[in-house]
C-alpha cells in the first residue's frame, strides 16, 4: 500500500517538473532581419591619431569613425535590434561583457548588455586612457586606467544608451546599451541579425543606430523564424 | 448621533490632512540638507535661492540664468546633479558638507563668490533647494567620503616617486609635461556640456577651485572632477602614492611655498642632467 502510495507520489512529481520544464521553455522562436538604410551614406572621416604614435603606428592606413558603418547594399553594422515591449522579463545574465581598449580603439564599439550584467573594461595599451561614461538616467563617472592596470568591473542599474568617450583621446567613442531584455540582436558587417529563444507572442521591436536613432515595429512569433527588417534614413554626418 | 459624531470627526482628519498638504509648508521634493547640526529647509531656501542664486543658476536651475549668456565658466547645472568637487566616489552624490563648502568658499577664477556673507542656516537652506532640481537626490543616497591618511614628510624620495607616477599616469597629456596645462590633448578637451575646458596649470596657479591644502588635492584626482574629464585615480593609485603624486605637483607650483619644492629644487641643483623628462618614454614607442 504505501509503496504504492509513493509510486503515485513519484508519477506526479515527474509530471509536475514536466508540466514546469514546459512552461519555462515554450516552443520558442527566433526574430530574424536585415538592417539598411537609404539616402546618401555618409562618409565617415579617417581618424588623426597622431597625438598617441604607438596607436598611430598601428593603424596604417588610419581607422575611420564608426558613427555609421555601411557595407554594401547599403546594411548598416552595430544597430541593436531588441524587444521594447511585450518581454516577460528576464532575470540579468550573469555572464561579463568584454569591453576593451585597444590601440585607442573601443572594441565592441557598441556593447549591449542587460541591467545589472557585469561589465568589464580592459586597457589593452601601453598608453592609458580614461573611460568617461555619459549617462543620464544612470550615474555619471569617469577613471584613469593606465597601462597594465587591471580590468574596471561595473554594471549599470537602469535601461539606457550611454556614450563613452576617453578625453585624452578624443576620438574614441563608444557605446553601451543597457537594456531591461535578453532578446536583444546585434547587426553584423552584412546587416543581418537574429534574436534567438523568442517564446510565442506579439513584440514590438526596436532598432537603435547611434547616428540615426530609433525604429520600431510590431512582430509575431509563433514558433520558427520571424522576420522584421528595418530602413533607416541616413542623416547628414 | 455615533453617526453624525464619525462624519464630523472624518472631516476634522481631512481638514488637517490638506493643512498638511499646503503649498509652501514643504516642498514634495525635499529631501533636505543637514551640515553642522543645522538642518536645511528647501522652502526656505526658495526665497533665499530667488534672490542670491536665480540670475545665475536661473529660475529651474539648469544653470540657463538672465546672466548665463555673459558666465564663463558656465553656471553649474543642477538639474543632472553633477557636481565636481566632492569627497565621495567618482559617479557618486556629494555630501551636504561638500556643497556647502562649494557655497561657503566661491570657486576662484569664476563668477561664483563666496556666500560666507550670507548664514550659516540660509547656506544649509539653499542646499536642500537646489537637491530639488534633480530626482536623483531622491532615488540615491550621498557617497561615502573617501579616507584621506595622514600626510607623510615631504622628502625627495616621495617627491621623486610622485614624479614617477605623473609621468606613468600620463598626468602629463592633459596638464603638460611642466604642469603648465598646455599637454598634447589639451587643446580638445570640453566638459559635458561640449563647452572648452582647461586643464588646471600648476605653474601660474596657486589655489585649486575646492580649495588650496594638500588633502584638496589628493582629494581631486582620488575622486575625479565629475562632468569634466578629469577623472578618478582611486582604482590606480594606492594612498601612499597618491600623497607622493601631491608631493611632486607641488614642485609644478613656483607660486606656492612649499618643503616638497624646496626638496626637489636642491636634488636638482646636484643632479643636473641625470633627470628624465617627463613624457620621454611615450615620444619613443
Amino acid at each position: 500500500m504505501r509503496t504504492k502510495f509513493f509510486a503515485l507520489l513519484a508519477v506526479f512529481a515527474l509530471a509536475g517538473s514536466a508540466v514546469l520544464v514546459t512552461a519555462a521553455r515554450p516552443a520558442g522562436g527566433s526574430i530574424t532581419g536585415k538592417v539598411t538604410f537609404t539616402g546618401t551614406p555618409p562618409k565617415m572621416k579617417p581618424i588623426d591619431m597622431s597625438k598617441e604614435p604607438y596607436c598611430q603606428k598601428l593603424h596604417n592606413p588610419p581607422i575611420k569613425t564608426q558613427d555609421v558603418e555601411s557595407g554594401p547594399g547599403d546594411t548598416l553594422e552595430d544597430v541593436v535590434v531588441f524587444i521594447s515591449t511585450g518581454d516577460q522579463g528576464s532575470a540579468p545574465a550573469s555572464t561579463p561583457v568584454r569591453y576593451d581598449q585597444k590601440g585607442c580603439q573601443y572594441i565592441p564599439h557598441v556593447a549591449v548588455m542587460m541591467v545589472d550584467q557585469p561589465l568589464q573594461i580592459y586597457n589593452n595599451d601601453p598608453n592609458a586612457h580614461n573611460i568617461h561614461p555619459l549617462p543620464k538616467v544612470n550615474s555619471e563617472w569617469n577613471k584613469s586606467q593606465p597601462p597594465g592596470a587591471p580590468p574596471i568591473d561595473t554594471k549599470w542599474d537602469k535601461p539606457e544608451f550611454i556614450s563613452v568617450k576617453c578625453n585624452i583621446h578624443p576620438w574614441m567613442h563608444g557605446y553601451f546599451v543597457v537594456l531591461k531584455t535578453s532578446h536583444y540582436g546585434t547587426t553584423g558587417a552584412d546587416g543581418t541579425y537574429t534574436i534567438k529563444d523568442v517564446p510565442p507572442g506579439k513584440y514590438t521591436l526596436t532598432a537603435w543606430q547611434e547616428h540615426m536613432g530609433t525604429q520600431t515595429q510590431e512582430v509575431t512569433v509563433s514558433g520558427g523564424a520571424a522576420t522584421a527588417n528595418f530602413t533607416f534614413k541616413a542623416l547628414p554626418y | 448621533m455615533a453617526l453624525s459624531k464619525k462624519i464630523t470627526r472624518s472631516l476634522m482628519l481631512a481638514a488637517f490632512g490638506m493643512a498638511l498638504a499646503t503649498p509652501g509648508a514643504a516642498l514634495a521634493q525635499d529631501t533636505g540638507a543637514s551640515v553642522n547640526g543645522l538642518t536645511g529647509n528647501a522652502a526656505a531656501g526658495k526665497q533665499d535661492y530667488r534672490r542670491w542664486c536665480v540670475g545665475c543658476h536661473g529660475k529651474e536651475g539648469n544653470g540657463e540664468g538672465e546672466n548665463a549668456p555673459y558666465v564663463n565658466p558656465r553656471p553649474r547645472d543642477f538639474t543632472d546633479a553633477l557636481f565636481r568637487w566632492r569627497s565621495t566616489p567618482t559617479g557618486t552624490l556629494p555630501t551636504d558638507q561638500d556643497l556647502y563648502d562649494t557655497i561657503t568658499r566661491g570657486v576662484v577664477d569664476t563668477l561664483m563668490p563666496t556666500w560666507r556673507p550670507l548664514t550659516p542656516q540660509t547656506r544649509v537652506d539653499l542646499i536642500a533647494y537646489i537637491k530639488t532640481f534633480s530626482p536623483k537626490w531622491q532615488t540615491q543616497k550621498a557617497g561615502t567620503p573617501i579616507t584621506i591618511p595622514p600626510e607623510p614628510p615631504q622628502t625627495i624620495d616621495s617627491v621623486l616617486h610622485g614624479r614617477q607616477l605623473f609621468d606613468q599616469m600620463q598626468c602629463w597629456k592633459c596638464h603638460g609635461p611642466e604642469g603648465r596645462g598646455d599637454g598634447p590633448s589639451a587643446i580638445t578637451l570640453t566638459d559635458d556640456k561640449g563647452e572648452p575646458i582647461p586643464p588646471y596649470n600648476f605653474h601660474d596657479g596657486t589655489r585649486f577651485r575646492c580649495g588650496e591644502t594638500n588633502s584638496d588635492l589628493y582629494k581631486i584626482f582620488m575622486t575625479g572632477l565629475d562632468g569634466t574629464p578629469m577623472p578618478s585615480f582611486a582604482d590606480s593609485l594606492k594612498p601612499q602614492d597618491a600623497w607622493d603624486l601631491v608631493h611632486f605637483l607641488r614642485t609644478l607650483q613656483p607660486n606656492v611655498q612649499s618643503q616638497s619644492r624646496t626638496v626637489w629644487l636642491e636634488y636638482v641643483k646636484t643632479h643636473q642632467g641625470q633627470i628624465k623628462a617627463i613624457g620621454a618614454e611615450s615620444a619613443g614607442q
